[in-house]
């Protein structure tokens, strides 16, 4: 349908996140897909830094004039920080999903569970399929 | 702001009187000097202005009463203005809600045969009709729930399963209750996954699986096939059901779901029972409830406390049942939709109840496969009183649902549900309900074909729509972001 960006480097989960890693920190957002299909984002509410968090549990929610979504890890850690900025400016994960636009950090207990998600290529034959 | 109104406060001028008030019969009194005021500025204008200003205001607006009002699983059917009479009846209109049960015979009567119906309609044991519309009759509907395993000794069931095609106020209603969700998939038919459901209600979690809230049909406008199976696996693990009614015009006297096995629905009175809906409320949200859960519906309901009297008649009064989750509004509930509701199943009768949804899901049905010649029909099925297309071209990448949508008011229709349910991409959720005739029906299809003839040859008619609204496109970002929706406070008054 249309053309997003899938970047090589990241892992990529069936609910839109991706996932990059850095040592033992994973940084989370949501795909150029994810955002297309959302539309104008306006609101993003996230877990709040020093919680422990479970591989699929919900780390927050991202609204849009769209529709409201949950956003969910993929590994078990702790969420060191969260990107702040996206709270006066949600449009900024409009603008530069995998950039500016990321949502938490989490320090991962195993990064073993990152090996379970799609690669670049399996995401955006994924993301054509639908 | 061209074709806007003016705010009343801006028509009016200083000293302009609209009434002559008699003069007083009682002695004037002089008001506490702290009590009195000088900032609260108020219209000023005569009573033609008062008239014309409103009268313009209510033409702005869009209504089932003037046009097509296609919205998917909100049920905007028609509001039949014998309703209307019997809401201004003065027996009922002038009744004082504390008024004694003894002195307000007539309306009890009225509940109670309202309950009666509502039990019978769906097949359950009993009613309340206090809930204040549908989001309130689902969480007295959970709070039963919890309840029920609170007193079995199974408290730590708290686990409600939701349908991802669900409403979003049924997991709302979960939290709220203070309960845990789990989201299951739907399968490519649209029906509820059942080896997912069967993962969670045979898995770990078995012990804490408190029940499951199923709308049916569901919001895809589809019937579960599989809803036995599903009811069956629930209860197995110990759950309960809970059945969204939000859809009940696809059922009405076909179908009741009490006899499916399900445990507990709420009824959207303003819905599937015609009485008014939106800014036209207020709604009104029964709950019917089988006998395990018939002691802990909200109070108070009304039964017959005295037996027949000598001319016949009971004694109706308002009982609490015995385990009741309490009284969760005022008084009994908003009795003039109580009263709107029983007026349309009184004049319907049971077989015309039937046709309504014989002619709701035909008049859907026929919409449904003229339109997915022109548009792509996901779940291609029959449906039931509602149906979901996708709001998209492959060959015109720029044009999505919400355009589409805005498009259609410019041919004089209201826009279908956009981008619900959340499981189909540029979702247009179309419901014509059971009122339309063919020909407006033939009216709303030739719209819809001549809208995607146009976003081949002149999108941007789509993107700058609609184009005879009194407002244009709004900006849906900012209204979201900017939530200050009062007017600049009135200057001061002249010479201040």
């Amino acid at each position: 349908m249309g053309e997003w960006k899938v970047p090589a480097e990241l892992r990529y989960a069936e609910t839109d996140e991706w996932f990059a890693v850095d040592g033992d920190v994973v940084t989370i957002g949501i795909t150029d897909y994810a955002q297309d299909q959302l539309n104008d984002i306006v609101y993003v509410e996230f877990r709040d830094p020093g919680d422990s968090i479970d591989a699929g549990d919900s780390f927050g929610e991202v609204e849009s004039v769209k529709a409201a979504s949950e956003l969910y890890s993929a590994v078990d850690g702790e969420i060191i920080e969260v990107n702040a900025a996206l709270e006066d400016s949600p449009e900024i994960v409009n603008a530069d999903p995998f950039g500016a636009g990321w949502m938490v950090k989490i320090r991962a207990e195993d990064l073993s569970a990152l090996q379970a998600l799609m690669d670049a290529a399996a995401y955006d034959a994924y993301c054509d399929s639908r | 702001m061209d074709g806007l109104q003016p705010l009343i406060y801006d028509i009016g001028a200083p000293g302009r009187i609209g009434v002559n008030l008699p003069e007083p019969d009682v002695p004037e009194a002089e008001l506490p000097t702290e009590l009195l005021r000088d900032d609260l500025p108020l219209p000023e204008v005569g009573e033609l202005q008062v008239v014309r200003h409103f009268v313009k205001l209510s033409q702005l607006n869009f209504s089932i009463d003037k046009g097509f009002y296609p919205l998917g699983s909100c049920t905007m059917k028609y509001n039949p203005k014998v309703n209307e009479d019997a809401a201004r009846l003065p027996g009922f209109a002038q009744l004082h809600p504390l008024i004694e049960e003894a002195g307000a015979q007539g309306a009890l009567h009225l509940m109670y045969q309202l309950q009666r119906w509502l039990g019978e309609i769906s097949g359950f044991e009993a009613v309340s009709l206090t809930p204040a519309a549908g989001a309130q009759g689902e969480f007295a509907g959970i709070l039963m729930i919890r309840n029920y395993h609170l007193d079995r000794g199974e408290g730590q069931r708290d686990i409600i399963l939701v349908p991802n095609s669900a409403h979003g106020t049924n997991p709302a209603t979960v939290t709220m209750a203070g309960m845990r969700v789990r989201e299951l998939p739907s399968n490519d038919q649209g029906n509820v996954d059942l080896d997912s459901l069967r993962a969670a209600c045979q898995g770990e979690l078995r012990d804490q699986i408190a029940g499951m809230m199923i709308t049916v049909p569901s919001t895809l406008g589809l019937f579960e096939s599989t809803i036995h199976d599903v009811i069956d696996i629930v209860h197995e693990a110990g759950g309960l059901m809970y059945m969204d009614g939000a859809n009940m015009n696809a059922l009405m006297a076909v179908v009741k779901p009490g006899e499916l096995d399900f445990d507990v629905m709420h009824y959207n009175l303003h819905k599937t029972f015609s009485t008014p809906h939106g800014g036209g409320g207020p709604g009104s949200g029964a709950v019917g409830v089988n006998d395990k859960l018939k002691d802990y519906l909200p109070g108070p309901v009304v039964d017959i406390i005295e037996g027949e009297d000598d001319s016949g008649a009971p004694l109706y009064g308002y009982v609490m049942p015995e385990k009741s989750i309490g009284r969760i509004k005022a008084f009994q509930g908003n009795f003039g939709m109580h009263l709107r509701a029983f007026a349309y199943i009184r004049v319907y009768g049971d077989t015309g109840i039937r046709d309504v949804t014989r002619y709701a899901v035909l008049n859907a049905n026929y919409l449904r496969a003229k339109l997915m010649k022109t548009y792509k029909l996901p779940y291609p099925r029959y449906c039931g009183h509602e149906f979901v297309l996708e709001g998209h071209f492959d060959d015109v990448e720029e044009v999505h649902a919400l355009d589409i949508s805005k498009r259609l008011m410019d041919y004089g229709f209201h826009p279908p549900t956009n981008y619900f349910p959340l499981i189909v991409p540029e979702a247009l959720l179309i419901e014509p309900t059971e009122t339309e005739v063919k020909e407006d029906l033939d009216a709303f299809v030739e719209a819809m074909e001549s809208i995607a003839e146009e976003a081949r040859t002149q999108p941007e008619l789509l993107l700058n729509a609609p184009h005879t609204a009194p407002v244009r496109r709004l900006d849906e970002v900012r209204a979201v972001k900017e939530l200050i929706l009062c007017c600049a406070p009135a200057l001061p008054a002249a010479g201040d």
